[in-house]
């Protein structure tokens, strides 16, 4: 639709700039033409007047005022000015771009698409219970809405054709020298971006659609849009120039409904208008937009009450004064006196602002920030009034407001804490004070992502405590959080998804739909879209059979076209939504939205089939006979149709196709491939990706013959898509490979290799990389059986050109490149001896990453070299790389440590050439260096070395390495830490534990928490690798030291090694219940927490293994811990008895707990009842043999008779 | 207040497994829970229903329907609050 009316807008103005132009050449018939001096005067009445000056624009009083020439009487010419300012509205704040890429401007409107920007056009809806719109009363509005712009629709289109008339006429009439000067208006929606200095006279903005675009420069904001604005909201750029409009209601309640969206001047339409007091409003409301609240008519009295009476008196008008009649006039006369008339000012108040933004607000305390927006909202904390005289609402508004404050602006701890309670409170607060808050928070301009989150998450959490409380605000939710359903961010998407199904399981299907049905044939193509969007949510929530009624209706809806069309929306969404989970609705589905196809509104017809599509792509590969009722409509439609709508049904088809039974689907791609292959030539790039995607599934279905695509759709393909304009564009990029492996799959690898090999070779760097993705993963999931010949010859030719090419980043091609090698294994074999020499040669080469990459790729392609017996070759590689440790690029370095350790996987320890011996010690300095790549790889190859060849190298090699291995347990990356506390486990088994061990344990007296964790982690890998009794003793011997750090780390490498030992441990646990006797009564707590989990450890590897015993015993002195407070500590204690459970069986742990479930004092009760669940939940059946026999009371009988039964 | 998040899941937790209780539980709801448990218990087990129906003198069916009709209130009617406090 959008498409005809700008090709059309398009045709109108290039008529009337046809027409301009014969005017133009017109006025210079008309300077000759001679006057009739009969009966004009004869004198030449312009003389003196300067001809080529628009003497037209002053007369037109309907026009906006002119520019003001300038502070100093001098200006630029016009065009630059207009330049210039045109240059500015596009770009506010020239770092912004920057900003955001780096991250620090996280505005969400600033990054918004002018779609998404529609959203601040919206309102909140005042409450439905406080006398505010009723269910009818939102119909009706939104009625006369509708036919208010059908109305404007045909003004528009009167208006059109009446010009178009007049511009016509005007062509015909005989040309006049000031015919010129009144150009066909530019009419509706014709946008003249720049205006040229001959039409003053601006557009006839009464039913433009198009807002003026408004800069800053301009003195008064230009007339409104008139009713016109629903449609598209006044493009708002936020400057950092703009003064931060203040808050000027400060009513308890906020009214909402009363703003019409951006019709008050277009200074800042933004929610800070809602937030705006209704009493100016009022005043507002009516009046020509220019009044605005500086710009009001006084009265006598408001005047007298700002004036001094004394000193002062009221002056007669000098009686040659006649005031001005005409309105606009005057406006002309007097500019509104706004900023940016009188030159700059500096803005008062925000200076003030500035100052002032508080650090620490009452009743808050410090906060890490507070910007200056946060004012508007949140001003009302600092005014410094008592909390003693305010009512309770006033009270309750405020605490909420403190505790959103804290949410937005506080440090985690802060955040958390008034979360919390925000969310503990919500029922006692109400939910008004907390949505009338947080909703116009959440409308803010300036808001950011973060912020949005959290708020998003308030509202989530208090909705889910209000439960049906929130029925009122349901619409007012809806308007702010629907905006995310279409946020380019997936997390807000599913965050705005999530709120809006506990939304509609909290406010139920009936609120839910009374609030969104006004909606769903709204005016704004964007509020439709968003409800769509949202009433998919709810049908997902809810369950699709719940909401399937009421999608019948609005679907079959006779009113409006597009109710319907938000009805099939809704379909189309769900299924997105909810996957498979259609299929048990699928026919009532289709059903629902067949009559579609039919309908007599193009946009109908094409939501339907991408409903239809959507619908096929959820129910794959199941459910083809529910669409025998729309195949014939679709089939007709694809033939009907043309553009975007012809898109849409061939994405139906290509969805619905792969359902099918063989033949059917056999036949219907051959029908369907002939239009496929005309539109390949098709420019639109939405119909490219349809084509292409429909393309990817028919070739997938079994029923297409192999041969018929050979001839029918690989030429054409091939034409249309392998072209290097593919590769510049991402999406079509990924699309085009997706498709051409997805031929592969069907016709086989050579077949398509063999079509874009020789592209390797192409010039462009970009499109080499798309031929190689595509090859490489051809290769990848069929092998490279089917290549053969010359065809292998070219491939092996084109790649090792695309490798020697390669333009540095990305490794397509290096992987590529792995990828076939290893694809052709030992058939590589001819071309390895070729690819060394390539090797060797960028070893050496100057530049690092070319370095770089002939490493990786030794690393790739060693395991190949191997099976094709090449082992000379890889000796002389792996000489060469070890000559090469000396490299200064850390990348290179490590990208040479990993080819290392892939030769020494393949080749084995005894043939590696340089031998282990000499390899290691070089290795030794290199576990200094300070970068993770390198660090990790060389860990890596030591690890290997030490693992299989630990007998090439000296035990004090061993141990110096030993050394340099504790420097890396600090490395931030937990695979390297990982990697050295596994080597110290192979060291250990190769030169025995005793010296390591001494090691490790005089390194648990060092400082840092990281390493001496490490360390503990270390020693229990060396006593799982060299059998417990070997470390046991001197670990247990170490608990003497006298020594907090040293003791701990004990207990820590005691636990660990519980835990690996698993239920090798049965051996040990008498050996070590006395040290942990003395652990869990010191009066360290960290001392009791790292006992529990020794004992939680040891419980679970011993559990039924015969050592009940001794786990008892512990059970003893682990109990008295259960009132620990620290968070840590109690959930140790708590697992400790959990594993105590399942070894001593819950029959014991039931006996323990049941002496403090009825204890008198809450805080015994609460901890014993808190183990009691965890019993009850893990073992109930097995808890019925052991609870205690009661004695019936009174009426109750407690007694469980069936017990006492016996034969 | 909630140091160590001891009521962070209790709601969840009751909501999940009936049985569970807090420190607010009453001593007749902890023990219709048991009696359930053990009721259920007896009804799924087939041997021990077989048992308890050969002390009772009933047939199996019979018994497994009784236990189920005592499992609505198997402990007879909550005592008044003043009683239990």
């Amino acid at each position: 639709m959008s498409d005809n009316l700008k090709a059309q807008l398009e045709a109108e103005r290039r008529k009337r700039e046809e027409l301009a132009d014969s005017s133009s050449g017109g006025r210079n018939i008309s300077t000759d033409i001679k006057f009739d001096t009969d009966i004009y005067s004869t004198s030449d009445k312009f003389a003196g007047y300067d001809r080529s000056i628009d003497t037209h624009a002053a007369q037109d009083t309907s026009d906006a005022p002119p520019r003001p020439s300038g502070r100093f009487g001098i200006t630029a010419p016009r065009e630059l000015i207009d330049e210039l300012n045109g240059a500015e509205a596009e770009e506010d704040d020239p770092f912004k771009a920057t900003q955001r890429a780096r991250g620090v401007n996280r505005v969400i409107a600033d990054r918004e698409s002018d779609y998404q920007k529609r959203r601040h056009g919206r309102q909140l809806s005042p409450e439905h219970t406080e006398g505010g719109v009723s269910y009818s009363e939102a119909m009706r509005k939104n009625q006369l809405d509708r036919e208010k712009a059908d109305l404007l629709a045909k003004i528009k289109k009167a208006q059109d054709t009446a010009e178009e008339k007049r511009a016509v006429d005007t062509s015909q009439a005989p040309k006049r020298r000031w015919d010129v000067e009144t150009p066909a208006h530019p009419s509706a929606a014709a946008a003249t971006p720049k205006r040229n200095r001959w039409d003053q006279t601006p557009a006839d903005v009464g039913a433009v659609a198009a807002a003026p675009r408004r800069n800053r420069w301009d003195e008064t904001p230009q007339a409104a849009p008139g009713g016109a604005a629903f449609g598209e909201t006044p493009k708002r750029v936020r400057s950092k120039w703009d003064e931060t409009p203040a808050m000027v209601g400060g009513s308890a309640a906020i009214d909402f409904g009363a703003t019409p969206a951006g019709s008050i001047g277009l200074a800042t339409p933004s929610a800070v208008q809602m937030a705006a007091g209704a009493s100016i409003l009022a005043k507002q409301q009516g009046q020509p937009d220019v009044m605005d609240a500086r710009n009001v008519f006084q009265t006598d009295e408001e005047l007298d009450s700002l004036l001094p009476t004394d000193g002062y008196m009221v002056m007669e008008p000098p009686p040659t004064y006649t005031p001005i009649r005409t309105p606009a006039r005057k406006l002309m006369a007097t500019p509104a006196p706004l900023r940016g008339s009188e030159g700059f000012l500096i803005p008062e108040e925000s200076r003030h602002a500035d100052h002032d933004v508080p650090r620490e607000v009452p009743g808050v305390g410090a906060l890490p920030f507070f910007k200056q927006d946060d004012m508007q909202f949140f001003g009302k904390l600092l005014d410094g009034q008592g909390e003693d005289d305010l009512d309770a609402a006033e009270k309750r508004e405020r605490q909420v407001l403190r505790l959103l404050l804290k949410i937005k602006n506080g440090t985690p701890p802060m955040r958390k804490a008034a979360m919390r309670q925000i969310a503990e409170r919500a029922r006692e607060l109400g939910a008004a004070p907390i949505f009338n808050q947080t909703l116009p928070l959440l409308m803010s301009p300036s808001l950011e992502e973060q912020e949005r989150h959290l708020l998003a998450k308030v509202v989530d959490r208090v909705m889910f405590r209000l439960g049906d409380l929130v029925r009122p605000f349901v619409h007012k939710i809806l308007v702010v959080i629907e905006p995310m359903l279409i946020d380019e961010d997936r997390y807000a998407r599913s965050e705005g998804c999530e709120i809006i199904s506990n939304l509609a399981k909290a406010a139920g299907l009936p609120a839910m739909i009374a609030t969104m049905r006004p909606d769903i044939d709204h005016v704004d193509e964007y509020v439709r879209n968003t409800t769509a969007r949202a009433l998919s949510v709810v049908a997902s929530a809810l369950g699709v059979p719940a909401l399937l009624p009421f999608l019948k209706a609005v679907c079959m809806s006779k009113k409006s076209w597009q109710a319907r069309q938000t009805g099939i929306r809704v379909v189309r969404q769900t299924a997105i939504l909810v996957r498979s989970g259609i299929l048990p609705h699928l026919r009532s589905l289709v059903d629902c939205i067949a009559h579609g196809l039919d309908d007599e509104h193009l946009p109908v017809r094409t939501t339907t089939a991408l409903a239809l599509a959507a619908l096929a792509e959820a129910a794959a590969p199941y459910g083809i006979e529910s669409f025998d009722s729309v195949l014939k409509p679709l089939w007709l439609g694809i033939r009907k149709h043309r553009g975007k709508g012809l898109a849409a049904f061939l994405k139906a088809i290509g969805f619905i196709i792969p359902l099918m039974e063989v033949e059917y689907a056999n036949h219907y791609t051959r029908e369907v491939m002939v239009i496929l292959i005309r539109e390949f030539q098709s420019p639109d790039e939405y119909m490219k990706n349809i084509v292409l995607k429909v393309i990817k599934q028919c070739v997938a279905t079994p029923g297409v013959p192999v041969q018929y695509i050979k001839d029918e759709v690989l030429p054409e393909y091939f034409r249309c898509f392998w072209v290097r304009r593919m590769a510049l564009e991402r999406r079509q990029y990924y699309q085009v490979v997706e498709t051409t492996v997805e031929l592969a799959a069907k016709v086989g690898g050579a077949e398509v290799i063999g079509r874009i090999v020789l592209d390797l070779k192409d010039e462009s760097g970009v499109y080499r990389n798309m031929v190689m993705e595509a090859i490489s993963r051809i290769v990848k999931t069929l092998g490279a059986m089917d290549i053969e010949g010359r065809l292998e010859e070219l491939l092996m030719d084109g790649v090792l050109y695309a490798f020697q090419e390669q333009a540095g980043e990305g490794n397509i091609i290096l992987d590529g490149f792995g990828v076939v090698v290893n694809g052709l294994g030992a058939r590589a074999k001819p071309y390895l001896q070729q690819i060394t020499s390539a090797l060797l040669w960028r070893l050496n080469n100057q530049n690092p990453l070319i370095r770089q990459q002939a490493a990786d790729l030794v690393a790739q392609i060693s395991p190949v070299m191997k099976s094709c017996g090449e082992d000379e070759l890889m000796s002389r590689i792996s000489v060469m790389l070890y000559e090469y440790l000396g490299e200064e690029y850390p990348e290179v370095l490590g990208s040479i440590l990993g080819a290392l350790k892939s030769i020494v996987n393949v080749i084995g320890m005894t043939d590696m050439q340089p031998p282990i011996g000499d390899l290691l010690p070089r290795l030794t300095p290199i576990l200094k260096n300070r970068h993770e790549k390198v660090q990790e790889n060389c860990i890596d190859l030591i690890g290997r070395i030490a693992d299989r060849g630990a007998e090439y190298v000296s035990a004090r090699e061993w141990m110096r390495n030993c050394f340099s291995l504790l420097d890396l347990l600090r490395a931030h990356k937990k695979a390297i830490r990982r990697a050295a506390v596994n080597t110290f486990g192979y060291i250990a088994k190769a030169i025995g534990p005793q010296d390591v061990l001494a090691t490790l344990l005089n390194n648990l007296k060092v400082q840092e928490r990281q390493n001496r964790v490490c360390t503990t982690v270390a020693i229990a890998i060396v006593a799982e690798t060299c059998a417990p009794f070997t470390v046991l003793p001197a670990l247990m011997n170490e608990y003497r030291v006298p020594e907090l750090n040293v003791q701990n780390g004990v207990l820590k490498s005691i636990s660990f090694l519980f835990e690996y030992i698993g239920a090798m441990g049965k051996d040990y646990v008498n050996a070590v219940t006395p040290l942990l006797e003395d652990a869990l009564v010191d009066r360290d707590l960290v001392h009791r927490q790292q006992a529990a989990s020794v004992i939680k450890h040891m419980a679970l590897g011993v559990a039924g293994l015969g050592n009940e015993d001794p786990v008892l015993h512990l059970l003893n002195f682990l109990w008295p811990n259960i009132f620990e407070t620290s968070p840590h500590s109690i959930c140790a204690v708590l697992e400790a008895i959990e594993s105590c459970r399942l070894c001593l069986g819950p029959g014991r742990i039931l006996q323990y707990s049941l002496q403090g479930l009825f204890h008198p004092a809450r805080k015994v009760r609460e901890v014993y009842w808190r183990i009691y669940n965890m019993t009850f939940i893990a073992s109930q059946p097995a808890l019925v043999a052991y609870y205690p026999c009661i004695e019936n009371n009174g009426d109750n009988v407690y007694r469980r008779y069936e017990l006492d039964y016996i034969i | 207040m909630d140091k160590f998040g001891m009521h962070s899941q209790t709601e969840q937790l009751h909501a999940r497994h009936i049985g569970t209780g807090n420190a607010d539980t009453t001593k007749h709801q902890w023990l219709t829970n048991q009696h359930r448990d053990t009721l259920s218990h007896y009804v799924a087990d087939n041997s021990m229903a077989t048992y308890i129906s050969i002390v009772e003198g009933e047939s199996t069916v019979r018994t497994k329907f009784n236990m189920l009709q005592r499992m609505r209130q198997p402990c007879g009617p909550p005592p008044a609050q003043i009683a239990e406090d």
